[in-house]
């Protein structure tokens, strides 16, 4: 584990600061994705409005036969 | 389909065809520099020669910008299948779910993993660990590929499923008849080998760039002549491929295909339209240009004579060809879910005898459930003339690329690369074109669907989540301009290395 841990951090330490930077793209585009569009931006809709299987299939179902 | 809110529709329809092409941008470059980097890097293991040694490094590098840009943007389509697909999610959820899951362990599992010891491996581990990683790293995110690709396959074949009337889902009943069916199995060879085109077209841009500066010469002579060997292989394998494709599609997509020739009467011995321009007509004098006589005939059905239903056949039935006339389809679509209402409605009162019945007329009509969301016969037609044009355009340049791929590996051999300039300054540009076509792949194979999110079965209409029109329009300029500032930073990312080169200890390269 500590050879894995140590190849990882030699690997990032090394990397020139092009790389470097680059991972801060990745960061900043991972953050933007997960903590700002998914969090505030795309919640589940039916994970949203309802609790249960039972209450999505119903509505699912609504849907689909009220249309 | 009046009762749904077709800008709403039209928005989240847009939003995903927005994220599905920006993402498309960087997937065909991952998928074929992967393999590239693999057979350098292979040549360097074989021969110890320090120079693929350098050209691997190089292009590795580029790999790895456009790796890190790109990774995870396919994440987003998965987003607003929950938000704005929420219908579609839920009565495919079980189906997705495999194919999805098995993608993320592969992906984490294989890319990360082999992904650091292929960029941090150089000296730190043994040369025979470090190939396989370069190849795992290949491998892996053609496999990655597979199952999203598997997964789009069944909406365009929905195969290897039974629909629960009792959760509206649609659950696996043979993993195999869906990983294997015909339509997955065309549209894996054929995404991929075309993405490996785009990555050997790449290669040989940046290549003839260098030639053109008159910059690291044996470097980029090299470079292109593994792009060209793998680009011609590839650019063969697409049009095999995209053949099969064809034939899968004349069977499953009837109308889909008639979009893609334009032809609205079916006919025997039917035309390709090989080179030329539509007219609004909506008959077969709707083309003006080069026909290649009975070829369609051949490409759908392997047979000169075979009969190739049109547009109009599909729409208004064609009895001599036992093809069902749109609105007998919508009859019995509305006839199947009147059903699952009663069924349901049965079912909660205890009726047991009538809910089998019921069952009975739902299964009875399920193929042409879809059918009985639409008002007018004329909904299920396809946008014929951007189906066209971008099949056309595609298979065009499809056989461009095997024309050029073979011209570079015989000028390679013959190390005539450098001779004329007006070829390297048009293989700079080869990229954008090779890009282009994998972006009207998409284009045809989606665009060519509509209506359908899943054909026959569930139209686009019904799909979406009731949101507000302006939650999707926020959302959807979000993307813009993340996705173009994602695309920006690439291409100055990407541009500022090439402009470096080879490092400077490479120079003798």
């Amino acid at each position: 584990m500590k050879k894995i841990f140590e190849f990882y951090w030699n690997g990032f330490r090394n990397m020139s600061v092009h790389s470097k930077k680059l991972w801060v793209i990745i960061l900043i585009k991972l953050f933007i994705m997960f903590f700002i569009l998914k969090l505030f931006f795309f919640s589940d809709f039916l994970d949203s409005k309802f609790e249960s299987d039972k209450e999505k299939s119903d509505y699912v179902i609504e849907q689909l036969i009220n249309n | 389909m009046e009762q749904f809110n077709i800008e709403l529709v039209d928005w989240s329809r847009a939003q995903f065809a927005l994220t599905a092409i920006y993402h498309w941008f960087f997937v065909p470059l991952t998928l074929g520099l992967s393999f590239i980097v693999a057979f350098m890097y292979t040549i360097y293991y074989k021969t110890h020669d320090e120079k693929w040694k350098h050209i691997t490094k190089f292009w590795m590098k580029l790999f790895g910008i456009n790796f890190a840009i790109g990774v995870a943007t396919g994440i987003i389509l998965e987003f607003e299948f929950g938000t704005n697909w929420s219908n579609y999610s839920w009565i495919v959820g079980d189906i997705f779910g495999a194919p999805l899951a098995i993608e993320g362990i592969l992906a984490f599992f294989l890319e990360s993993t082999f992904i650091a010891v292929m960029f941090f491996g150089w000296d730190r581990v043994s040369k025979k660990f470090h190939l396989l990683s370069f190849w795992l790293v290949a491998f892996g995110s053609n496999l990655s590929a597979l199952w999203i690709l598997i997964a789009n396959a069944w909406m365009q074949n929905p195969v290897g499923t039974n629909f629960n009337p009792d959760t509206v889902r649609n659950e696996m009943t043979n993993f195999f008849e869906i990983a294997l069916s015909p339509t997955a199995v065309f549209k894996f060879l054929h995404t991929v080998s075309q993405a490996y085109i785009v990555g050997a077209l790449f290669v040989v841009s940046v290549s003839a760039w260098f030639l053109l500066k008159n910059r690291h010469v044996l470097f980029a002579k090299k470079s292109i002549l593994i792009a060209s060997v793998f680009g011609l292989l590839a650019s063969i394998f697409v049009a095999l491929t995209g053949d099969s494709s064809a034939y899968d599609v004349a069977q499953k997509q009837p109308m889909k295909l008639a979009a893609m020739e334009a032809i609205y009467n079916g006919e025997k011995n039917a035309d390709l339209y090989a080179f030329g321009f539509l007219n609004d007509n909506k008959d077969n004098d709707n083309f003006k240009g080069i026909r290649l006589p009975s070829m369609l005939s051949i490409m759908a059905f392997r047979d000169a004579d075979a009969f190739v239903p049109g547009i109009n056949d599909i729409v208004n039935g064609n009895a001599e060809q036992g093809i069902l006339p749109a609105e007998t389809r919508m009859a019995k679509g509305r006839l199947a879910i009147q059903a699952l209402a009663d069924y349901n409605k049965a079912k909660k009162e205890g009726n047991t005898e009538l809910a089998n019945q019921k069952l009975q007329l739902l299964e009875e009509n399920y193929a042409h459930f879809g059918y009985g969301y639409f008002k007018d016969k004329e909904e299920i037609v396809p946008p014929v003339k951007l189906t066209f044009y971008s099949f056309h355009i595609m298979v065009g340049l499809g056989l461009f690329f095997i024309v050029f791929f073979a011209w570079m590996l015989y000028a390679s051999i013959k190390d005539k690369v450098g001779k004329y300039k007006w070829v390297l300054q048009l293989s700079v540009w080869t990229f954008l074109l090779g890009i282009i076509a994998s972006e009207l792949g998409w284009v045809v194979a989606e665009v060519g669907r509509q209506p359908w999110t899943i054909q026959d079965l569930l139209p686009v209409g019904i799909s979406t989540s009731h949101l507000s029109v302006g939650t999707v329009q926020t959302t959807f300029f979000m993307f813009l301009v993340l996705f173009t500032v994602l695309l920006i930073a690439e291409i100055k990312i990407m541009l500022t290395q090439i402009k470096k080169g080879p490092e400077e200890g490479d120079s003798h390269v």
